[in-house]
């Protein structure tokens, strides 16, 4: 029993690693791109967004699809999402615009697009350092209303994703839907359903 | 008045030298594949150059005239926006490899004295080609330096004599679905369309391509012939043009119907005016590290700041 499980854990952070190769060994081995930073941001941006829709998928996976494993993927498929938005966000700050807070400044102040992407992060920030079974027991009955702000930033994380298009939005309403289908999988009229 | 730098002009000996290359070299490369052909086939095969067959590229300039280098040969063939091939820049010199740019036609016709058509090889051999070096600014805010081949489009229209009804200029790019697998994406309103205002395009800045590098133009730069607008976004510079009509009413180009309170008809490089949702106030020059800032009109105010004047930039965006 336990020997299945352990090895779908495995998979899962295997899983959640493949994008940091297509971010970093991709570059390296030769596929080099000519504009490697949009490159980056990009790719870094993709995979925070599918993890963290991932993370959210582990709930619904659980109780309605029956997927008791899902549980245990929720926390290492979240804090995996924090981390590729932590490296998008650092790869746009350091290396993009260099730390120059001025021009950051500018651009954030007018970009809905930076706006809301940014709030998203902001609002994880609470949500990884509190992760922990220390803080979970800590916050106690707390916790779960303070990580529900999760259903906040994700969608504002695809708000950021569709802005930020040039035209063709197509992807970005793919992961809206995803968004949509296991935020509602939440709403008591469907879970309620099926524990009857 | 335009100033056209003295190292943007190619000298007619050197251009002339180097058609005379291309000739020898078509020729050396026919005869090398003959012999390969009638090769022994037991004997080892060399194996298929990456570049298409033809001269090394060269640029008879360095810099553009305010001293910045050219972009190298590799990222300006494989960097590309052409929807047309694939939405992924980095994928379009590869799906366009195959893409055979001749026989083609270029007709010109609309409000003119003179429509006609065109074989690509009458207007590269009619016009002489000079190089020009122009920074080339996308709307994505990404920037490179190219030297060009061509002639100016006045001296097309020029021939083609618009009538004092013509006000405008629109240009078409090839509708082949067969041969540009992206126009199989309903998501555009193929084919694509470009316009300028008359004066914009008699201006002597505006270039219509047939090469860079001192070479025919390749697939994924718009070959055999596109237009090169350097003070406006890249993607007023139309290309594998087929079609230029000469209009009285403005032209509504593929981006202006796409998103309208978006991408407007002039499209000049203006770090004042941002886009609705991305800012153009710096950009990134391919193969740098760090951002520059965006210059107004691309660095050619001087020449065609005078096209706009008492007009709302914010407004004619």
């Amino acid at each position: 029993m336990s020997t299945p499980t352990r090895r779908s854990d495995s998979l899962i952070h295997l899983l959640a690693l493949l994008p940091l190769a297509w971010i970093v060994f991709d570059q390296l081995a030769g596929q080099r791109s000519i504009n490697p930073i949009q490159t980056w941001t990009q790719r870094s941006g993709f995979s925070a967004l599918a993890l963290l829709l991932a993370s959210l998928a582990c709930t619904p996976a659980n109780r309605i699809a029956g997927v008791r494993r899902a549980a245990a993927w929720r926390r290492p498929l979240g804090l995996y999402g924090f981390g590729y938005a932590l490296i998008h966000v650092l790869i746009f700050v350091v290396i993009d615009y260099a730390a120059d807070g001025r021009a950051i400044m500018a651009e954030l102040s007018e970009k809905r697009y930076l706006i809301v992407g940014a709030l998203a992060f902001v609002i994880l920030i609470p949500l990884a350092l509190t992760s922990t079974t220390a803080w979970q027991r800590r916050l106690g009955r707390h916790w779960r209303r303070v990580h529900r702000m999760a259903y906040l930033a994700v969608p504002l994380a695809v708000v950021h994703q569709i802005w930020q298009a040039k035209s063709d939005i197509r992807l970005a309403l793919v992961f809206a839907l995803v968004t949509a289908v296991v935020l509602l999988m939440r709403l008591p009229p469907v879970t309620g359903v099926r524990r009857r | 008045m335009t100033r056209i730098p003295p190292s943007d002009i190619t000298p007619e000996w050197l251009y002339r030298q180097r058609r005379q290359f291309l000739r020898s070299a078509g020729a050396l490369g026919l005869a090398a594949a003959a012999l390969v052909a009638c090769g022994d086939a037991t004997q080892p095969t060399t194996p298929a150059p990456t570049q298409p067959a033809g001269p090394t590229p060269q640029a008879a300039g360095t810099a553009d005239e305010r001293g910045d280098p050219l972009t190298d040969f590799d990222s300006v063939t494989n960097y590309n926006n052409f929807y047309e091939f694939s939405m992924d820049k980095e994928a379009v010199a590869r799906v366009s490899a195959g893409f055979v740019a001749t026989p083609w036609q270029v007709t010109i016709d609309g409000l003119v004295r003179n429509p006609r058509t065109y074989a690509i090889e009458d207007l590269a051999s009619r016009f002489d080609q000079l190089e020009r070096i122009y920074r080339l600014r996308c709307v994505e805010g990404w920037s490179m330096v190219i030297p060009w081949l061509g002639f100016p489009l006045h001296r097309l229209l020029a021939e083609v004599e618009p009538t004092a009804e013509a006000r405008y200029v629109r240009f078409e790019t090839l509708h082949d679905p067969e041969r540009m697998p992206g126009q199989r994406d309903p998501w555009f309103t193929w084919p694509y369309v470009e316009g300028l205002r008359l004066d914009e395009a008699q201006h002597d800045l505006t270039l219509l391509a047939t090469g860079l590098y001192g070479r025919t133009l390749l697939p994924q730069n718009g070959a055999p012939l596109r237009l090169v607008v350097p003070w406006k976004y890249g993607f007023k510079s139309i290309k594998s043009i087929v079609r230029i009509e000469l209009t009285a009413a403005q032209p509504t180009s593929l981006w202006m119907a796409s998103a309208p309170h978006e991408y407007g008809f002039y499209a000049n490089v203006n770090p004042e005016v941002a886009h609705p949702r991305w800012s153009q106030a710096t950009e990134r020059r391919i193969g740098e590290v760090s951002r520059r800032e965006t210059l107004p009109f691309n660095g050619y105010a001087a020449d065609v700041a005078g096209l706009y004047a008492g007009m709302d930039l914010r407004v004619n965006y």
